[in-house]
């Protein structure tokens, strides 16, 4: 061993050993593989849904409802159902993401370690995992058959919120705890009161981020189905008071459409998902657009 | 404006650990006072008590007097926010705020305590970037982000920020630890000028600095780790660097301390 060593010492310096670039080359194509592998259905899915989707998605199909169609029918749209879907997730979104934004900035900037703090946490956790087939009863049992309310689109909305608002306080708290305290401070030694730094200072700072995840959290709401098919029923006729009766949407059009065998109601359906993922896609592009114009312009 | 800072029999804390021990001192107006000694024997500690930013701290707290003039800081009546608008604060790293240009991080402190008249903005805005030797660099880019500018640059945004909001007493927190030689030189000048309207306390690491823009030295030591720091002594700068009072002071102007 001490041979050995001394050997190395008087050479020049050594070259890269042939285990180490073997581990190296090794490790190397593993990553590039998973990262194949994660990206295969990711793009079959897209692909999929957009070649499938183009046949159908035309001004007719985004302008009619299915009022008065039958399955076997040609045309028809899903009109009615994307205004159930946007009122719906609309309703959720003025509910949850106040709620989910405010509790987010309680924790971060009030709660510190406080035992509410503490167990706001833990119930935040819990409703994190809560399926949403859970929450769609727990507002069937509650507002339906309770209360006795019909079936309508703010039922709906009630149970989406239930799974929309962890995931923004998460992604508020989240946020918010990377801005650095230095700000906090500055702000502080300003004469500036608590609530206006948070307001003026903090929230800005952390405005992307948390538009990042309420937009994320819209993406997931959207999709649900369970929940809708308890609540908001389905419906052919386009019914735009979210407030009473049933309403379509797009994720339950969706299942409806697949579920038949006729080849039309088949189209209809990948349509209907095409037009999910862009109506998601642009409500990204324009939450995005606003984040950044809220920022001075950096050249 | 500038106004006298009388302390006396002070003590700061973090939750259980006492953090500094009696300190009793007076910082006259319109001079520079500085704050010399070893890392974590409580310098900044103490600076943080003069503007009631300690207790932001959780767990942190404080005991005894600090007089601005006639008023106790520390009395029971007294805001928190109120103190800090009368006595500013510069912090060891420049912190501009990233969402906003350069001009509105001069008025922030203007426009989150309510004033909206833009003339009057306008006005504070170049009189408080001229006061801090920025407004030839920055006049023609007002409106780009603070967080552009160099790092002296930004230090000096943030002194411009801290006298926008006219304070009687500005505290400066290792100032120019971050920045290079020639930035250390322009924030020195520009002390030199505020001392003139301002009463100013500057924590220093750097002795040579002390010496260079301080009328008066204040001088802190620990006697050992966990214990307390403690003001030995405070005098005239020029008293301090040759001929202290002190054997612990002269130990450590000539490096003699550890």
């Amino acid at each position: 061993m001490s041979v050995k060593g001394a050997e190395l010492e008087l050479k020049s310096l050594p070259r890269v050993s042939a285990r180490r670039r073997m581990a190296d080359r090794t490790v190397q194509s593993l990553v590039y593989a998973a990262f194949v592998i994660a990206i295969i259905p990711l793009v079959s899915v897209l692909w999929m849904v957009v070649t499938r989707g183009m046949e159908r998605l035309d001004l007719d199909f985004l302008t009619f409802s299915m009022n008065g169609l039958s399955s076997s029918d040609e045309g028809g749209g899903a009109n009615h159902a994307i205004v159930g879907t946007l009122q719906q997730v609309g309703l959720t979104a003025v509910m949850a993401v106040p709620l989910g934004i405010l509790t987010g900035v309680y924790l971060v900037e009030y709660g510190g370690n406080s035992r509410l703090a503490r167990v706001i946490t833990f119930f935040v956790d819990v409703m994190t995992g809560i399926p949403s087939i859970v929450a769609g009863l727990f507002i069937l049992a509650f507002w339906l058959l309770a209360l006795g309310f019909e079936y309508s689109g703010f039922a709906g909305a009630l149970a989406l919120a239930i799974l929309m608002m962890p995931t923004v306080v998460r992604a508020t708290e989240e946020m918010l705890k990377l801005v650095p305290n230095d700000l906090r401070e500055a702000s502080y030694a300003l004469g500036v009161p608590r609530w206006r730094t948070i307001c003026f200072v903090v929230l800005p700072t952390a405005l992307t981020g948390i538009v990042t995840g309420v937009m994320l959290a819209v993406a997931r709401v959207m999709g649900e189905t369970a929940p809708l098919l308890l609540l908001v029923f389905i419906t052919d006729a386009i019914n735009s008071n979210p407030f009473e009766g049933p309403q379509g949407s797009l994720p339950t059009f969706i299942w409806y459409q697949a579920g038949d065998p006729n080849p039309q109601a088949i189209e209809r359906a990948w349509a209907a998902a095409l037009t999910l993922i862009l109506i998601i896609m642009l409500l990204n592009l324009g939450a995005r657009l606003l984040a950044r114009l809220r920022k001075p312009v950096s050249r | 404006m500038a106004k006298r800072i009388e302390i006396s029999g002070l003590h700061a804390y973090y939750g259980a650990v006492h953090a500094i021990e009696d300190i009793s001192m007076t910082v006259e107006p319109r001079s520079v006072t500085a704050f010399i000694g070893p890392s974590g024997c409580g310098k900044s500690t103490f600076l943080r008590t003069l503007n009631r930013m300690h207790e932001v701290i959780p767990g942190a707290r404080v005991e005894g007097k600090v007089m601005l003039d006639d008023e106790d800081l520390y009395g029971s009546d007294v805001d928190p926010v109120a103190v800090r608008r009368v006595v500013g604060m510069v912090f060891q790293r420049p912190n501009p705020f990233p969402t906003m240009s350069i001009y509105d991080n001069v008025a922030a402190g203007l426009k989150l305590n309510g004033v909206r008249r833009k003339s009057q903005l306008d006005e504070i805005v170049e009189r408080s970037l001229k006061g801090a030797n920025l407004w030839n660099e920055v006049k023609d880019r007002l409106s780009r982000p603070g967080a552009g500018l160099s790092g002296g640059q930004q230090q000096r945004l943030c002194i411009a920020r801290a006298i926008a909001v006219q304070p009687q007493v500005l505290l400066m927190d290792e100032p120019c630890s971050a920045l290079d030689p020639i930035s250390t030189l322009a924030i020195e000048d520009l002390i030199a000028e505020l001392k003139s309207q301002y009463t100013i306390v500057i924590v220093t690491h750097n002795m040579q600095q002390a010496a260079r823009v301080s009328d008066r030295t204040a001088f802190f030591n620990i006697a050992g780790t966990g214990k307390p720091g403690k003001l030995i002594e405070i005098d005239d700068t020029s008293k301090i660097f040759t001929n202290p009072s002190e054997k612990a002071t002269e130990d450590y102007i000539t490096g003699r301390f550890g």
